[in-house]
């Protein structure tokens, strides 16, 4: 694998969209091939050269080519976006879109992120050891379907709309979160091992949520089923499983009612 | 000899009525009195032509005064400001014509500005719960002639909208409505007990930041799921009333506003409500719509959507529309200091944004243009005066069900003044000159 | 002035019966003119081993209005990835299934399109339709507001009053500024005021207890007593459903008793809109089959009526229609965002998203039926391609539908790509059939055969001499062999397109917004003081607007241009 190091060395006045920061674009470029690959800072379109230190070259393909992102990138938008493979470690704290639409490979922040990280995840891993702003892994505005697949590991707290329009894939929250887990969720998983206040589960149609910690204000739609033991997220543990969103509609398969569930830690 | 102007569009809030009378003297230049308005849109009229109005464009001296300069500085100052910025935020549109909008966004696409409208801190959560999950709706007359169970959930008529209830929802006897408002049953939520929840047969006084759950647990009550006992404070026996209550009727409609678009859960309140109105559906006819606050947010959201595909928060910086409220709505934007300038028309940011967003504003190059002297303008580096659309001269504008009425000219402006699209269009022909035609 | 000359291209004009021919095109002051008629001085466009024709004519999308608005503001997805950045001289350009106006204009104009007409203009949304065609550039565009479910309409017409409702279609038709008479779901969009539909010619609609084959019949004696344009245009009741075939035909016979009288050469008494909709057989969506073959038995019999096939062409797209109640069926069908709204009087329109899945059996179906509908033509001076944009698709594949028609190998291909291929030619006839459309054809049902539909025949849709100069030229020999693909790219990126004499796309590029008119259309008739009466006082009464503010004004409608009927006795 080969590595491509990019270290911030001026900061935008405004914004830095680094849309260009990905395995994918770096692939089979030399250093000064990619700091001339653009990026924009407002309506202008300036290189990434402008802002960033270029040391390596990328490999053959995305999955050869792995990025090292140093430096201050607080105000650097679009890392890591639309990845098909290959890796992507941020040391520090990133601004919004960290991850979007990623498709596969893993990335990695080890600071926290802004806004819309992975929205649209198709695949891959993505571990923010920090904490992530709203709507992670949700959909885009108006599209119904949202993180198809994928896993994305946060180690501090999220914050509201997390996995909204969620189809598939993993979300895992070590912390807390803030208003609205799995609102409109058709599929996929989210655990919360820390507490998730209230409108967990809003309009679930289907897949899965895991709360370890507490719910302030359960959504009304909700009805107790039973206890059961579970293995989630590799630890063995308790849950009272609801069925949800009972506001909701829910299809049928083979003649069986087909609910969100939600699990709540005892 | 007064003579009176019929038909007269009045250029306040989003009912817009357009059956308002203005007398004015007989040579046509001064407003003598109106009829039929409410007591907010009398005073938009009468005092159009107070004493103290703004004549000139005003620059912000280092000292914080203010000097009178000519409109061709004024053209000058916001060309180059535009010119120069990176990325100029463009907001307001909300009290303005659509042909001002219009010209509004050819100047933005030049410069590869941000177009935002008021929205952004009124309606624009329920634009996003519309483009997540539709919205079954109608026009108003639809209300008049059918509907028999009116909700007001989280907003107030009888203040913020003073006729809406006597030209539409309440009290007109219709086509199918001839007993008017006693054929009609009347629901309001709303943690306060308001003016309008004073009117209403069913007052839900829900718990405040709960409007979510509490739609919710009406749904749930339509597909006869258990409920908790309580849910927003509301207890379940009322739940299960209201809504057998809202299947009895021949045809319903929610009204909505800020309690619930900008309040916990925003966007997920109107989704919710909106999934409700589609549940109704299958027991009896249901809409629901938005009570849009301006006179012409609505047409805003329209000349954006037809021209870009969005209706607020538009980023035009990189020649081509970009949409995502959280990035490009202008709190935002001014919270993470992602614009360097702001052009502001048509609207009051300086009253209506949070205090952290007005600083912003008051540290960057601005220009404020209205014809009022407004907290915007007063933190503006520049004050350009314009005649009021509706009342010095006409422009099409959209009434809160989208339905397009085109406001009229009542009297002259002031001497001299310029309207919102000759200023503007001053503006772009400046802007071309700058860019050299690009 | 501006003269050109077009060289030696291979010319179809269904208008003259020109069938290839190598002919040049002469051009002088926005009008063609005859060869002699140019001096040496013209600027000649060499379009040797090209085809060309007239500039085409939509004849029904939606384009413009409050439902195509509704549309693009609640689908920002349908613009994420494929925005086109503006340049020197083009706006940006964004939508894929619903475009801006922006890009709706250069779109268009890029295919060779030089005339569209927006297919349902709400009268009491005229302002906006008109404000959205104003920012449509290059391509003249027309509205066709919708009489079907007006209140006026059915009061007049449940008593018989023929003059009175023709009177009251003139008078709207000024204050919108609109085209034609158009007919969505009669009847049933006024059920669905109270969330019911007229699924039959024969229910009843609610409270006003009117047939919709009385709305349609009764509108249809309307427009021959005008002598309009355009006859009455209809989107028939019960679309979309499996076993629909029949209420078409039922609508269809609706037309044999009339007989077309007006002075523009139009020939129908009924244009039957998008009908691939409407001709379903089965009784659920397992059974759901073809009977298109049914329904062209009919229309190739009957002279009186046109046809457009509302081609789907397997895309990800957006429905929107009047037909309100259909809407809302749909959308409890597939769970997708539903808008909604309701127009006092006047009708209602639905917006929901659909995929026409390749791997769907019923969406297969359905892409057959439209080609049949075009292949099973025996006249296609009446049959025009569409594909109802963007409800079974968007305008932008109208180059696609044509390869379809012209290539038999490409059919087979498209077939072979389907899951359920076995299952969908069991349900349809498209693999039997052999036939090629050639381009005469296509120039019958895109510009020909929609111009003489509309009565328009005098200004679009040919190359005579004297008409205005809306002609594309495409980067397309007949005689050479070619591929099925290189029918779908030549159509997509004109070579060269010129409107009203001014070129406008050189080699696939917009180079000129041109100078588009709103078409209209004026019908005098005697003075009716009972009509004005009447919509007097349902202005006062009823609607929510005052009638001195419901007309249209004139710098809506910037560059008008007014076509005259004088239907005083």
């Amino acid at each position: 694998m080969e590595t491509v190091t990019i270290t911030m060395k001026n900061q935008p006045t405004l914004y830095l969209e680094a849309d260009n920061v990905s395995p994918d674009k770096f692939a089979g470029k030399k250093a000064s091939e990619i700091a001339a690959l653009h990026a924009f800072e407002g309506r202008d379109q300036v290189t990434l050269g402008k802002y960033f230190e270029v040391a390596g070259e990328g490999g053959a393909t995305a999955a050869d080519t792995r990025i090292v992102v140093k430096g201050d990138v607080s105000r650097v938008k679009y890392i890591g976006m639309k990845m098909t493979a290959g890796e992507v470690v941020v040391e520090n704290n990133a601004d919004m879109y960290t991850g979007a639409w990623m498709q596969g490979g893993k990335l990695l922040v080890k600071g926290s992120v802004d806004a819309f990280a992975g929205i649209g995840m198709k695949g891959g891993e993505f571990v923010i050891e920090g904490d992530a702003g709203n709507y992670l892994g949700a959909a885009y505005r108006g599209d119904w379907r949202g993180m198809q697949g994928g896993l994305i590991r946060v180690n501090g707290n999220a914050g509201s709309d997390t996995g909204y329009f969620m189809n598939g894939g993993t979300i895992v929250v070590r912390g807390n979160t803030d208003v609205h887990v799995g609102t409109h969720m058709e599929g996929g998983k989210i655990i919360i091992k820390g507490n998730a206040p209230s409108k967990v589960g809003g309009q679930m149609v289907g897949g899965e949520i895991y709360v370890y910690g507490a719910i302030d204000v359960m959504m009304p739609g909700f009805k107790y089923v039973q206890d059961e033991e579970l293995e989630v997220d590799g630890e063995n543990g308790k849950f009272s499983l609801f069925h949800g969103d009972t506001g909701e509609r829910h299809p049928k398969k083979k003649g069986q009612i087909v609910y969100g569930k939600l699990y709540l830690k005892i | 000899m007064s003579k009176s102007v019929t038909d007269v569009i009045c250029p306040f809030c989003g009912t817009l009525c357009d059956d308002l009378e203005v007398v004015v003297s007989d040579d046509g230049r001064k407003i003598e009195d109106i009829f039929n308005a409410c007591a907010i849109g009398a005073e938009k009229f009468m005092h159009a032509q107070a004493a103290g109005r703004v004549t000139k464009p005003r620059m912000q001296q280092p000292d914080g005064s203010y000097k009178e300069v000519s409109y061709d500085e004024a053209v000058e100052y916001t060309a180059q400001m535009l010119h120069k910025s990176r990325k100029p935020l463009m907001y307001g549109w909300s009290s303005t014509s659509c042909e001002a909008q219009s010209v509004g966004h050819e100047i933005a696409e030049k410069v590869g500005a941000i177009v935002d409208n008021t929205a952004t801190v009124c309606h624009g959560t329920t634009l996003i719960a519309v483009q997540d999950v539709g919205i079954p709706s109608c026009t108003l007359g639809e209300i008049k002639n059918r509907a028999d169970r009116i909700i007001f959930w989280g907003c107030n008529p009888c203040h913020a909208h003073p006729r809406h209830q006597s030209r539409y929802s309440i009290f007109p006897r219709g086509y199918f409505t001839n007993k008017g408002h006693k054929n009609r049953k009347m629901i309001v939520v709303d943690p306060r007990y308001t003016d309008t929840a004073k009117m209403a047969d069913y007052h839900f006084k829900i718990e405040q930041g709960r409007d979510y759950e509490l739609l919710s647990a009406f749904r749930v009550a339509l597909r006869n799921e258990p409920l908790p006992e309580k849910v927003a404070g509301v207890p379940r026996e009322k739940i299960i009333e209201a809504a057998e209550v809202l299947k009895s009727g021949r045809f319903g409609i929610i009204f909505f506003g800020m309690g619930v678009t900008q309040s916990l859960s925003k966007n997920h309140n109107i989704d919710n409500a909106i999934m409700l109105t589609k549940d109704l559906n299958e027991f009896t006819k249901f809409s629901i719509m938005a009570m849009r606050g301006h006179y012409n947010v609505t047409g805003s959201g329209q000349v954006l959507g037809w021209q870009f595909g969005f209706p607020y928060a538009v980023d035009l910086s990189r020649g081509f529309a970009r949409y995502n409220p959280g990035e490009s709505t202008s709190n935002d934007l001014l919270r993470r200091g992602e614009v360097d300038a702001v052009f502001v028309l048509g609207s009051d940011p300086g009253a209506h944004f949070p205090i952290s967003s007005v600083k912003k504003i008051a540290k960057l190059p601005s220009v404020c243009v209205d014809p009022h002297i407004t907290p915007t303008s007063e933190i503006s580096k520049l004050h350009v005066p314009v005649a009021f659309v509706g009342v010095e001269v006409g422009g099409n504008c959209y009434r809160m069900d989208n339905v397009p009425i085109e406001a009229r000219k009542v009297v002259d402006p002031p001497e001299g003044m310029l309207t919102d699209v000759e200023f503007l269009t001053r503006v772009n022909t400046r802007l071309e000159q700058l860019s050299g035609g690009k | 002035m501006s003269e050109y000359l077009i060289k030696n291209g291979f010319v179809f004009d269904p208008m003259q019966g020109i069938k290839g021919d190598r002919a040049d095109i002469a051009i002088k002051d926005g009008k063609i003119v005859k060869s002699s008629d140019i001096s040496s001085k013209a600027k000649t466009i060499d379009a040797s081993g090209k085809t060309v024709m007239a500039g085409a004519v939509e004849i029904h999308a939606h384009i413009a209005g409050p439902k195509v608005n509704e549309g693009r503001n609640y689908r920002p997805e349908d613009k994420l990835f494929s925005y086109t950045p503006k340049t020197a001289t083009q706006r940006m350009a964004g939508g894929f299934s619903i475009p801006t106006t922006f890009k709706t204009g250069y779109d268009y104009a890029r295919m060779g399109y030089t005339t569209a007409m927006e297919a349902a203009m709400p009268p009491l949304f005229a302002r906006h339709v008109h404000e959205e065609i104003k920012d449509t550039p290059i391509i003249d565009e027309g509205a066709y507001p919708v009489f079907g479910n007006n209140w006026f309409v059915m009061e007049y017409l449940k008593n018989q009053e023929i003059e009175n409702t023709a009177a009251y279609i003139s008078w709207l038709l000024e204050v919108t500024k609109g085209v034609a008479v158009k007919v969505v779901n009669p009847g049933g969009t006024e059920a669905w005021g109270w969330g019911l539909n007229c699924l039959t010619i024969n229910d009843p609609v609610p409270y006003f207890d009117i047939t919709p084959a009385e709305i349609v019949s009764g509108l249809i004696e309307a427009n021959e007593f005008l002598g309009l344009p355009h006859s009455v245009h209809v989107h028939q009741n019960n679309l979309g459903n499996p076993g629909n075939y029949t209420v078409t035909l039922d609508t269809l016979k609706l037309a044999e008793k009339f007989k077309a009288k007006n002075k523009f050469g139009r020939e129908q008494v009924l244009h039957s809109t998008h009908l691939q909709f409407h001709s379903y057989g089965g009784d659920n969506w397992g059974n759901f089959e073809s009977k298109s073959k049914e329904v062209m038995d009919y229309v190739n019999k009957q002279k009186n009526i046109t046809v457009d096939t509302g081609c789907v062409t397997l895309d990800e797209t957006t429905t929107m229609t009047a037909d309100g109640p259909f809407e809302h069926h749909l959308t409890e069908l597939n769970h997708l965002k539903w808008a909604n709204v309701d127009v006092e009087l006047e009708t209602a329109a639905g917006i929901v998203p659909y995929i026409y899945s390749p791997d769907i059996k019923v969406c297969e179906i359905q892409w057959a039926i439209g080609l049949e509908i075009a292949l099973f033509t025996k006249d296609h001076m009446r049959t025009y391609i569409t594909t109802d944009h963007p409800n079974a698709g968007p305008f932008i594949r109208y180059p696609r539908v044509i390869k379809w028609l012209m290539s038999a190998e490409a059919r087979k291909q498209q077939i072979d790509s389907f899951k359920h291929g076995a299952k969908m030619i069991d349900a349809t006839h498209i693999a039997g059939i052999d036939r090629e459309l050639d381009l005469y054809e296509i120039a019958q049902m895109t510009r020909a055969g929609p111009a003489k539909s509309l009565g328009m025949a005098n200004l679009y849709g040919g190359l005579k001499p004297g008409m205005d100069a809306d002609i594309a030229v495409y980067n397309f020999d007949p005689n050479t062999p070619h591929k099925p693909d290189d029918i779908e790219k030549a159509f997509s990126r004109a070579a060269y397109v010129m409107k009203t004499g001014v070129p406008v796309v050189i080699d696939g590029e917009v180079v000129s917004n041109g100078n588009k008119r709103t078409i209209w259309v004026h019908a005098r008739v005697n003075e009716n003081p009972q009509v004005m009466r009447d919509i007097k006082d349902k202005f006062l009464r009823y609607y929510s607007v005052t009638q001195a503010n419901y007309d249209v004004s004139k710098h809506f409608v910037p560059n008008p241009y007014v076509i005259e009927v004088d239907a005083t006795q």
